[in-house]
């Protein structure tokens, strides 16, 4: 009994674990799609863009010499984020501001196309292959009870820390600065925003910069647990964070987090009690399930169509 | 006594907190011009989106020639011949004229997908009357010379009667123009108001109007409908709702 | 407009410090640990002249007036040359380029005949995807899973039921329309972009199971000894199966050459590329495929008029899906052997990319963008570690300049006698 009620338990500790951070990549395509109403496809891109400088920061500043651990981890952190951020800027300002206007196909085509360009252009960068980075924090806490062993590794509690850090800055970024209140307004209606006189492009821009800087915290936080990148990651990843950012309602940003917490712990009990190899095909079968049922997710509002 | 063809009662529609739409009730007989008139934001868009099936009312019921039409899907509703504009006018841009007007007529068309592949006698007979009433209405509404340019390159009165012209090949027996005369000038508005009267008294279409012009509507109407903040207000002929006091009050304010 | 310089240059410094962070520094696997090395110098210089390239691209607005200037020749429109402009020269440059076609065995060498047949799978499934991404705007990323629904179908028919190549097409094409249908049913309801993400769910989905299913599909080994197609029952190996009727060489009584099996093939691609561009060409000129244009350009207004969207994008989406069957079919029994490999995202956004750069709509366009991608890689050995690159760059660039394609569709023209 307390065997399998443990095992249950690592579960959903594993799954809470990579759950949240598929939130933080959710929140990316939320925030973009609560404000332009389009799917942001190169955002995965931009996590494994995350994961691989976070990689050459620790790994550089390892072979400089230093031996400060959290000073390492947190520069790897700041640096990915903001190049990260330089990233989003650049994807907004190259492949999306310029078909703004345009059919929305064009505008998903578009993406796609960044998509498909970041990930060759990692692959010809660093190659195609797998790379492996050290564990940086190893050990943790466990419990045995009855015999049977529970476990909590500090990197896992790292990453909740970090993550509620994180969606806590973003909460009070959006709802206490004066640009989160223009980007409220802006997702409201974007035409009367402008009139107010706010630049709508730089509230656009600023919140690719976001979108993109969280994706490289997960990157960050992912590469740390795994141990491993590779320029493919950011296509599943982006999927799952997509799903999540759906499951939750696209557009709410308390329904990205929990879509992803709850995606997480589903794809970790498929692993745990069927099948290492289907967790993927879960994950996907439940965003289809979700369109059928509930397409606004679980926190989503209702969309009126305009005629 | 003509025939009632669509029968309005009670309508209601909500979004949200929002009443938008309250209480509104309308009939349209045969060969009849009714217009819905009433200061911006009074709701009468929103109304036209409940009968022709855009949005599902959130109470009332809509009857079109004994048939209830407010639980079906706006598809079947235009199927039964009840066809709309748009204010916003909805074209299908990067076709020509004249496939715009081959698309609405699919009801007529034959859609056998192997009669289609093998070029039947039987298909291209039919695909030449889809043509030729084409060219009929083109002829209505002066675009013939047009028929192969695509459609969003019209100049925009071209362009909405070109909506109307799509409408009137599928053969309707309700017309709902949705602000015809909107952004039309003084000589196009004259052409628009004599069209109205022909496909009315010519061809036995019924019309009912959302319309700001005043003088259209009133030069046209057999019957109007006055809405203001969703809710009805008059019902009448032209001249009774020009002499209604609440309407007065409506447009013009208190004294 | 006036040239600016901060912005320029602000432009350029971002694009070294993009360049430089992911592709100055290596990670280099060291034993256990991981470490970085500076990338050769060439890749700094090539770096420095992007920047330069970029700051003069925003020095002096060239993007801006490139789509200006863009967009004045859009207007002018494209006029057909000369020769193709009637009917009848039409007809007769159409009939004169299959007869090239049907000939093209007689001069080409074997390995040109065999990149010939493969180029035109690529035309195939360019011209299926186009109807539901060119004609009815549906983006379908997932395209390549049914691609691989139509190549199992075959593949296992023929393993475990011994099904021929002939019996399987149209149930391989069948299937893959029933995929097809049973996707988007649940899915065409909702908005363009869900679609998209679904089907390119489904594109994985498909992957892993047959990666997975392995008593059934073999797994990654994939399935292997598919039979080549007959020609009405005569095979084209040196000796006939035991239940076959004979084989081509003994039945004309020539002698075996391993080459009449690649003609063969070729020729048989040819075919149905053909009937699936006659199928196209007709389905644009009738009911069905005017509402699917009709459908793209609004959905509103169809349904105003009567046009059930549901039912029309069901519609494309599963005849879309056919033509990559009967594909998949056919590189099964060309391939002789399957594996999920082949049906990877990559092989979508190929599809994609080809559709994308003909001209959507336009079944000429996409026939040389197939043509064009499929050579351009094995005429230049090293443009094949750049092509995904590039791919990705054309679509977003054609779709800032031009989203119509390079040689988008023409419209019908008809003469309408006054009543």
């Amino acid at each position: 009994m307390t065997e399998s009620l443990l095992y249950f338990t690592q579960q959903v500790i594993n799954g809470l674990t990579v759950g949240s951070t598929y939130a933080l990549i959710a929140i990316g395509y939320t925030m973009v799609y609560g404000i332009i109403g389009m799917i942001n496809f190169a955002h995965g891109e931009v996590y494994m863009i995350g994961t691989y400088l976070s990689f050459i920061v620790i790994a550089g500043l390892t072979m400089l010499g230093l031996e400060n651990l959290p000073f390492i981890l947190l520069t790897a952190l700041i640096v990915s984020m903001m190049v990260a951020g330089a990233y989003g800027f650049t994807i907004e300002r190259v492949a999306y501001r310029p078909v703004r206007g345009s059919k929305r196909l064009i505008a998903l085509i578009s993406a796609i196309g960044m998509s498909i360009f970041l990930q060759n252009y990692m692959r010809l960068a660093q190659g195609p292959r797998d790379i492996a980075m050290p564990g940086q924090i190893q050990g943790g806490w466990s419990w045995t009870l009855d015999g049977n062993l529970l476990n909590l590794s500090y990197m896992q509690v790292i990453i909740f820390v970090v993550t509620v850090i994180s969606m806590w800055s973003l909460h009070l970024f959006i709802s206490r600065s004066r640009m989160g209140r223009a980007c409220r307004a802006c997702a409201q209606d974007q035409g009367m925003t402008n009139l107010l006189g706010i630049d709508t492009n730089q509230i656009i821009a600023v919140t690719f910069v976001i979108g993109a800087a969280l994706a490289a915290v997960a990157g960050f936080l992912l590469g740390l647990y795994y141990g491993v990148v590779n320029p493919m990651i950011g296509f599943i990843a982006g999927l799952k964070a997509f799903t999540a950012a759906v499951l939750g309602g696209i557009g709410s940003l308390p329904g990205a987090m929990l879509g992803g917490l709850i995606l997480g712990v589903t794809e970790s009990m498929t692993a745990a009690y069927f099948s290492t190899e289907y967790k993927d095909v879960v994950a996907f079968s439940l965003l289809v399930l979700i369109l059928l049922f509930k397409p606004t997710g679980i926190l989503g509002k209702p969309e009126v169509e305009k005629i | 006594m003509a025939d009632t063809l669509l029968v309005v009662r009670d309508l209601s529609m909500r979004f949200g907190g929002l009443l938008a739409v309250n209480g509104v009730s309308l009939t349209v007989d045969e060969r009849q011009i009714v217009s819905v008139i009433g200061p911006n934001g009074a709701g009468k868009t929103t109304v036209f989106n409940c009968i022709s099936g855009f949005y599902t009312p959130t109470e009332g019921e809509v009857v079109f020639q004994g048939k209830a039409m407010h639980k079906l899907p706006g598809h079947k509703i235009a199927r039964e011949g009840m066809v709309r504009t748009f204010q916003n006018i909805r074209l299908f841009k990067e076709m020509t004229v004249l496939e715009n007007l081959l698309v609405a007529q699919h009801m007529h068309a034959e859609r056998n997908l192997l009669k289609g592949l093998l070029l039947t006698k039987n298909f291209r007979i039919k695909e030449q009357e889809l043509v030729e009433r084409a060219a009929f209405w083109l002829e209505r509404v002066g675009l013939l010379d047009f028929a192969n340019r695509e459609a969003g390159t019209l100049a925009y009165g071209q362009q909405r009667r070109l909506e109307i012209a799509r409408c009137m090949v599928t053969q309707p027996k309700l017309l709902m123009l949705d602000e015809p005369a909107a952004g039309l000038n003084p000589k196009e508005t004259a052409e628009l108001n004599a069209l109205i009267r022909e496909l009315c008294h010519q061809h036995q279409v019924s019309v009912l109007l959302i319309e700001h012009d005043m003088k259209l509507v009133m030069d046209i109407s057999d019957q109007i409908v006055v809405i203001n903040q969703g809710a009805p207000l008059a019902t009448g002929t032209p001249e009774e709702i020009q002499r209604n006091p609440d309407v007065i009050k409506a447009y013009l304010g208190e004294e | 407009m006036q040239p600016s310089f901060m912005p320029a240059a602000i432009a350029a410094g971002v694009t070294f410090i993009l360049g430089a962070s992911v592709m100055g520094i290596r990670l280099q696997p060291a034993g256990i640990s991981l470490e970085v090395t500076s990338a050769p110098t060439h890749v700094y210089l090539g770096l420095i002249a992007a920047s330069l390239f970029v700051f003069i691209l925003q020095y002096f607005r060239l993007t801006e007036r490139f789509s200006r200037l863009l967009k004045s020749s859009q207007e002018s429109k494209v006029e057909l040359p000369a020769f193709l402009r009637t009917q009848q020269q039409q007809r007769l440059w159409t009939m004169l380029a299959i007869g090239a076609l049907l000939l093209f065995p007689v001069i080409g060498s074997r390995g040109w005949i065999d990149l010939a047949t493969l180029t035109l799978i690529y035309v195939m499934l360019g011209l299926g995807l186009n109807i539901v991404v060119g004609l009815a705007g549906l983006l379908d990323l997932g395209y390549v899973g049914f691609y691989a629904v139509g190549a199992y179908a075959y593949a296992l028919l023929n393993t475990y039921f011994g099904f021929g190549f002939w019996e399987a097409l149209p149930i391989a094409g069948a299937l893959a329309a029933l995929f097809g249908f049973l996707l988007g049913f649940p899915v065409l309801r909702l908005r363009g972009d869900y679609l998209a993400i679904v089907t390119l769910g489904f594109g994985e989905i498909i992957r892993i199971l047959l990666n997975n299913w392995t008593e059934i599909t073999g797994g990654p080994n994939g399935i292997s000894q598919i039979p080549k197609p007959t020609l009405f029952g005569l095979e084209f190996n040196r000796r006939a199966a035991e239940d076959a009727l004979g084989t081509f060489h003994e039945f004309f009584g020539i002698k075996y050459s391993p080459e009449y099996k690649v003609i063969f093939l070729y020729l048989l691609a040819l075919i149905l590329v053909l009937i699936t561009v006659y199928v196209i060409r007709r389905l644009i000129r009738m009911p069905i495929g005017r509402a699917w244009e009709a459908l793209r350009e609004d959905e509103i207004a169809c349904r105003s008029l009567g046009l059930n969207p549901t039912m029309i994008k069901l519609s494309a989406f599963t005849l879309g899906a056919s033509f990559a069957g009967f594909a998949g079919a056919f590189f099964a029994a060309r391939q002789g052997f399957i594996n999920p490999e082949s049906f990877t995202f990559i092989e979508s956004a190929i599809i994609l990319a080809i559709v994308v750069l003909g001209g959507m709509g336009s079944q000429l366009g996409v026939i040389l963008a197939a043509v064009a991608m499929t050579i351009l890689p094995e005429l230049a050995r090293e443009f094949n570690e750049y092509r995904m690159l590039l791919f990705g760059l054309i679509m977003v660039l054609m779709m800032i300049w031009r989203p119509q394609g390079l040689l988008p569709m023409k419209r019908p023209h008809m003469e309408l006698k006054r009543g």
